[in-house]
């Protein structure tokens, strides 16, 4: 009955799109991790607009957008590569290209999506149109930090042998570059929004590794390699991400591992330039777009709270609990909300990153990632 | 009272030399944890199945997925895991693995509730 509704409701759609266009823009997902469902959002009147079903194991999706801001590419934990058309709400193509899958990228001219796997461990790459695989690229290891780079190539890093490959596809069949010695144990990597640095987060030792993409032969370049020496290690119960990187005017900021803290990076001499004290173990740190403020939430067990970081001072401005299992925010393009999602309240709640009045809750069904389709034109996105 | 007695034990040498340079942060965690347990010695019969459950499959899946199949961390269902003694189990819970990702949950939870996560984890049915 539901799928006759839905797809009643598509066609209602798909006539009533002939007579007006819908326009993406202002729209975006919101994954609905235990349900195998993606929200349809609208940004500019901070609402639900539907629900689309049916995508399989999504507790650590992502997704990416065509060129177009017409599909979504959602990445699932089980494999699963679900391509949703956002205009008619439906899905038009799904595989299920992997046991065990951790993220995607889409080239920079959207025709290629990538996908890294767990098991079996490496990269495959897929037809943007049709979904049928191009590439398959083992690597022996669990693959993580993928992310799309200029001139077609995709980059991505390997959690057990510590390389990073660059996958070229400007002429085909794929060209790699393979970059060994990036350090113990990378957990996720992250691409300047210029395509130019590549910065991998280590797990099994202190500090981060930088590759210069602009470089014709890449070299490993150890960022802050002892910036845990001698300090108490923390726990870790959530690995931080490093999608979405924040640059505050001409400083990165990056989750710390095993200590409550993020970390100040100049962006151009990959030097420490300050750390900031946190609640916890940060797992986001994220930039508001212009870079005046960063948002940084928190792993288990202080999940429930977000502290605001003004990137002049490096000091906390503000702090607030939305709610238990506080997961992703997602920035609207020009920064002036964020929609937080707050996994066990089953709400989205959006925020004024000025006055950081709460300006809306939307239903949502233990939401995680939240996407605008405005990250279909920035790389690493 | 006997919980309290292992904050006298875990100080000691013994931990510490496992973990070289993990000292300092070995005895917070063994003074939060007689916190906890001089706080579970009266909440000891208070295991909360509901509250378990969520914590494996929502932050325990962080790693191993919420359907438990594995992912940074292995894969943790049943199957997989019948080799194991509950006691095992019970213990890389509780003190983590050093040298990999896995944490000790011991600031986290009581001894009693790592307990009913072994055993649930071994009881799982097959997914």
């Amino acid at each position: 009955m539901k799928h006759f509704i839905l797809g009643l409701a598509a066609t209602l759609l798909m006539t009533t799109a002939q007579a007006e266009p819908t326009a993406t823009g202002d729209l975006g997902l919101v994954i609905e991790r235990a349900k195998g469902s993606v929200l349809l959002v609208d940004q500019s009147d901070r609402a639900a607009l539907a629900r689309i079903e049916g995508l399989g194991d999504l507790s650590h999706a992502s997704l990416v957008y065509s060129p177009d801001e017409r599909f979504a590419y959602v990445f699932g934990r089980d494999g699963g590569l679900t391509k949703v058309d956002i205009v008619t709400r439906q899905i038009v193509n799904r595989v299920v290209q992997a046991g065990n899958a951790i993220g995607g990228a889409i080239s920079d001219d959207g025709t290629l999506v990538a996908v890294s796997n767990y098991e079996p461990g490496g990269v495959r790459v897929f037809g943007a149109d049709t979904l049928e695989m191009i590439a398959d690229i083992p690597t022996d290891s669990k693959t993580i930090g993928l992310v799309d780079a200029p001139g077609r190539r995709f980059v991505f890093t390997m959690w057990d042998t510590g390389e990073t490959w660059i996958a070229d596809f400007a002429k085909g069949d794929p060209e790699i570059t393979k970059i060994p010695d990036m350090g113990k144990n990378p957990y996720d990597a992250l691409i300047t929004a210029n395509g130019r640095t590549y910065i991998t987060g280590l797990f099994g030792e202190d500090g981060l590794t930088a590759l210069d993409l602009w470089s014709d032969d890449p070299e490993p370049i150890r960022v802050l390699p002892d910036y845990g020496r001698g300090q108490e290690e923390m726990p870790v119960y959530k690995m931080p991400h490093l999608e979405g990187w924040a640059l505050t005017g001409r400083e990165f900021v990056l989750p710390a591992v095993g200590h409550h803290e993020v970390l100040w990076i100049d962006a151009d001499t990959l030097s420490e330039t300050g750390r900031t004290k946190t609640h916890g173990q940060p797992v986001f740190a994220m930039a508001r777009p212009d870079g005046r403020q960063v948002w940084v939430n928190f792993a288990h067990p202080l999940n429930d709270t977000i502290q605001v970081i003004d990137s002049v001072s490096k000091e906390i401005i503000h702090e607030f609990k939305p709610g238990p299992a506080v997961l992703h925010m997602e920035f609207t393009p020009r920064g002036h909300e964020v929609w937080i999602s707050v996994r066990d309240a089953n709400k989205v709640m959006v925020y004024d990153t000025h006055s950081f009045e709460k300006l809306r809750e939307i239903d949502a069904d233990s939401p995680s990632g939240i996407f605008f389709t405005a990250r279909a034109h920035r790389t690493g996105l | 009272m006997a919980k309290l007695g292992r904050r006298d034990r875990g100080i000691g040498p013994t931990r510490a030399d496992r973990t070289p340079g993990h000292s300092g942060w070995v005895a917070r965690t063994l003074l939060t944890t007689a916190v906890l347990a001089a706080t579970s010695a009266f909440a000891a019969d208070v295991i909360d199945p509901d509250t378990l459950k969520r914590l494996v499959h929502q932050d325990c899946g962080s790693c191993h997925g919420l359907s438990l199949k594995g992912g940074l961390g292995p894969d943790l269902r049943s199957k997989t895991l019948e080799h194991y003694d509950a006691d095992v189990l019970t213990n890389v819970i509780l003190d983590g693995i050093p040298d990999t990702a896995m944490p000790p949950w011991r600031p986290l939870i009581s001894e009693e509730e790592a307990e009913w996560i072994a055993r649930y984890l071994l009881e799982q049915e097959a997914q």
